[in-house]
C-alpha cells in the first residue's frame, strides 16, 4: 500500500536573479512499512526531496501526496498539524532540545502536539525509551549524553507519537562508525516493531546497504 | 501551560548571566519606583496633611471675590450674619461635614513699644479651630502655665516664630495690635503673647493667631461677621465629591445684583503647595516611564538575543509540529517569567529600603522649614501597580520577537548556522 505519492516534482530555489533547480520532474511511490534511502552526492537534492515528503517545505510544480492528503497545497498551520500528526522528524545534529531532559525531550511532542493525558504518556515514554535502549539514561540532559545516546534518544522523540512516516535527513553523519551502524539497524528493528515508514538520506555506502530501497539523486533527478 | 511555564524557566536559567544581568536592570527600575514613590508620596502627604490639619483646613469657604484679592485681606468682603446663617444651615445639613470654623483674616501693625512691624493674623474660634485643624496646637509653643484644654484666650496672641526672634519677643511680653477696620478708620488693641507658632510653606504658614472676639473688636466689625469658614470632612479622599457637590448647592445663593454670593476653594487651590504636590505626581509618573524604558529595552533585547540564539531550536519545534501559536507562547512566557522575577525581587528589595528608610528617618529643609522628618510608606496598591506595568511590558516586549519566532518557516530555520 502506498504511503508516499510524488507526480512531476520540481523545486526551483531562487536567490535574486539566479535560479537553481534542486529537483527536476521526479516521479515515485513509497509504501508503508519500508525502509528508503535517498543517496547522492551533496548538493544532488537528498535534503530537498526529504524537506518536499516530510512537509516542510513546498514543490515549485507538481503534486505530493502523504497517506492519501495533498501536502503541496497545505497552508502553515495545516502543514504544522500534519507534521505532528503523521511525520516523525530525526536529525543529523540530533536537535534535541537542551533544557529538557531525554524523557522530557521524547516527552514534548506528546504534550506540546499531542495533548496526551499524563499517564497515556508515562506508559508511551517508558515503551519508547526501552525500545532504543535508553531507559536508564532518561533523566540525563542531552550534554550528558554521547552522540550515540543522543540520536537513540531523537529517534525515541520521533516514534513516540506512533508516526505514519519517519524521516530523517543524514541520521549518522555526526556519529562514529559503529554508533553509526547501531543507530540505523535501530531504525530498522523499529520499522518493524512499529510498522513505520523510514525514508532517510545518507552518502555513507554502508549505511546503504541497510535500506530496502535505494534512491539515488544526481543533479536533483533520479538516476 | 505549566509544561510551557517550566521550558521557559529552564530557557530563562541556560543563560544564567544573561537572565541575571537584565533582571538586575529591571529590579533597579522597579526599585527607583517604589523608593522614589514613597519618598515623594510620604513628603506629599506630611505636607498636605501639615497644611489641611494645622493651617488652611482642607476647604474654604469665602464671599465671592475674597480668593482673587486674598493676598491684601480686604475687609470689606466679609459675610454678614444673614449669610453666614446660610452657610452654616447648608454645611449642617451635610453629614460628610466633620466640622467648621468662622475666621477673620487682617493685616495689623504689631509693636512691642520699641519697634513695629506688620503681621498677617488669622482671628479663630479656638474651640471650632481645632476641630477643623487639629494639628495647628502641635505647632505652637506655650509658657508653662498655658491650661492645655484651651488654645487661645480672649487678649492672647500667638506670634510666628521669625517675628518673634527678629523682635526678640517672649512668650509673656506684651505687645500692641493696630489695625485698619474696613472703612480705614485706626484702631490699637493691647495683648499679651501666649505663644510662639512654627512657621510652614506659604504665605498663610506665617499669620499668628488671635481670638476672633479681639479682630472684631480690633476692626470694629459686627458681632457674627466672619471672612472665612474653614471646612474639614469625615472622609479626606472625597474632597473632590464634596467640593463639586457643595459649589452646585453654593451656586444657588445669588446676590442682589444677580451674581453668586459665595465662593468655595479645595486647599489646592489656596496653597502653593499643590503645584509642588502635582510636580510630585509628574515626577512619579516620570519615574514610571523610566522604569517601562528599562523594561521594555532589555526584555525586548534579549528576547530577540534568545530567539537568534534559538533559530535552529526553533526550527527543531516547528518541524515535529508544534504550532505556531505554541512556539509564541513559549517566547512570551519567558519574558513575562523574566518580568515577573524581577518584579519579585525589585518589589522586596524596595520593601526593604522603604523598611531601612523609615528605620533612620531622613530630615530635611524645606523652604524655611527646617527639619522635616519622612517616614516613607508605600501602599500595596502601589506595589500591585507597579507590577502590573513591569508584567504588561514584559509580555509586550516579547511580542516582536515571539512573533518572529512563530513565523520562522523550519526548513530555513533548521538549515541556520
Amino acid at each position: 500500500m502506498t504511503l508516499v505519492r510524488i507526480e512531476k516534482i520540481s523545486k526551483i530555489y531562487r536567490a535574486g536573479e539566479i535560479e537553481v533547480l534542486a529537483l527536476n520532474n521526479i516521479s515515485l511511490s513509497i509504501k508503508k512499512s519500508t525502509f528508503v534511502s535517498f543517496v547522492g552526492p551533496s548538493g544532488s537534492g537528498k535534503t530537498t526531496m526529504l524537506n518536499m515528503i516530510g512537509c516542510l517545505d513546498k514543490p515549485t510544480q507538481g503534486k505530493i501526496l502523504v497517506d492519501g492528503k495533498q501536502i503541496d497545497s497545505f497552508n502553515r498551520q495545516k502543514r504544522a498539524a500534519f507534521r505532528g500528526e503523521v511525520i516523525g522528524f530525526i536529525f543529523q545534529s540530533f536537535n534535541l532540545f537542551p533544557v529538557l531532559t531525554a524523557y522530557e525531550n521524547i516527552e514534548y511532542p506528546l504534550v506540546m502536539i499531542k495533548n496526551e493525558p499524563a499517564k497515556k504518556r508515562k506508559e508511551m515514554i517508558l515503551n519508547v525509551l526501552d525500545s532504543v535502549g535508553m531507559l536508564d539514561q532518561k533523566d540525563k540532559f542531552p550534554d550528558q549524553l554521547s552522540g550515540g545516546q543522543k540520536q537513540r534518544v531523537a529517534v525515541a522523540r520521533a516514534l513516540v507519537t506512533k508516526p505514519k512516516l519517519v524521516m530523517a535527513d543524514e541520521p549518522t553523519a555526526n556519529l562514529d562508525k559503529a554508533s553509526s551502524i547501531n543507530v540505523i539497524r535501530l531504525m530498522r528493528n523499529l520499522k518493524d516493531k512499529f510498522g513505520t515508514t523510514f525514508i532517510f538520506s545518507t552518502h555513507d555506502p554502508r549505511i546503504m546497504e541497510e535500506a530496502e530501497i535505494t534512491h539515488t539523486l544526481v543533479d536533483g533527478q533520479l538516476s | 501551560m505549566i509544561r510551557i511555564f517550566k521550558i521557559a524557566l529552564r530557557n530563562l536559567l541556560r543563560y544564567k548571566r544573561r537572565t541575571i544581568l537584565t533582571s538586575l536592570l529591571i529590579t533597579f527600575g522597579i526599585v527607583l519606583v517604589i523608593l522614589f514613590s514613597a519618598l515623594a508620596g510620604s513628603f506629599k502627604t506630611m505636607m498636605i496633611g501639615q497644611i489641611t490639619d494645622s493651617n488652611l483646613s482642607q476647604m474654604q469657604l469665602h464671599k465671592k471675590g475674597y480668593v482673587l484679592s486674598i493676598d491684601t485681606m480686604p475687609l470689606n468682603l466679609a459675610l454678614d450674619s444673614k449669610q453666614y446663617k446660610k452657610i452654616d444651615q447648608l454645611l449642617s445639613s451635610n453629614a460628610e461635614i466633620l466640622a467648621w470654623a468662622p475666621r477673620i483674616k487682617l493685616n495689623a501693625m504689631l509693636s512691642n513699644f520699641t519697634d513695629t512691624t506688620n503681621i498677617r493674623l488669622n482671628a479663630i474660634s479656638p474651640e471650632k479651630e481645632i476641630l477643623v485643624c487639629p494639628d495647628v496646637r502641635s505647632r505652637m509653643t506655650f509658657g508653662k502655665n498655658k491650661d492645655p484644654a484651651v488654645l487661645l484666650n480672649p487678649g492672647d496672641v500667638i506670634i510666628p516664630e521669625k517675628l518673634a526672634k527678629g523682635m526678640e519677643l517672649k512668650i509673656g511680653d506684651p505687645i500692641v495690635l493696630v489695625a485698619n477696620n474696613k472703612d480705614g478708620s485706626v484702631n490699637g488693641l493691647n495683648f499679651k503673647i501666649a505663644g510662639i507658632i512654627e512657621s510652614i510653606l506659604g504665605p498663610q504658614g506665617k499669620e499668628g493667631y488671635l481670638h476672633i472676639k479681639d479682630a472684631r473688636e480690633l476692626l470694629r466689625m459686627d458681632k457674627s461677621e466672619v471672612i472665612e469658614v474653614a471646612i474639614r470632612l469625615h472622609d479626606f479622599n472625597k474632597l473632590e465629591k464634596i467640593y463639586t457637590n457643595l459649589s452646585s448647592k453654593l451656586a444657588e445663593f445669588i446676590n442682589k445684583k444677580g451674581k453668586p454670593e459665595f465662593e468655595i476653594h479645595t486647599w489646592e487651590k489656596l496653597s502653593p503647595f499643590s503645584n509642588i504636590a502635582k510636580m510630585i505626581d509628574f515626577m512619579t509618573i516620570t519615574m514610571e516611564i523610566i522604569m517601562v524604558a528599562i523594561v521594555l529595552i532589555s526584555i525586548l533585547n534579549v528576547m530577540m538575543m534568545s530567539v537568534y540564539e534559538r533559530v535552529r531550536e526553533i526550527g527543531t519545534m516547528s518541524a515535529i509540529g508544534t504550532a505556531p501559536g505554541r512556539i509564541m507562547s513559549l517566547f512570551l512566557v519567558e519574558g513575562l517569567l523574566l518580568g515577573f522575577i524581577s518584579a519579585i525581587i525589585g518589589n522586596i528589595i524596595g520593601l526593604t529600603g522603604v523598611y531601612i528608610l523609615n528605620t533612620y528617618k531622613i530630615s530635611f529643609a524645606f523652604g524655611r522649614q527646617d527639619n522635616i522628618l519622612l517616614s516613607p510608606s508605600v501602599k500595596i496598591t502601589e506595589l500591585i501597580w507597579v507590577s502590573c506595568i513591569v508584567l504588561f511590558i514584559s509580555v509586550f516586549a516579547s511580542l516582536l520577537p515571539a512573533y518572529k519566532a512563530s513565523k520562522m518557516e523550519p526548513v530555513d530555520a533548521l538549515g541556520h548556522v
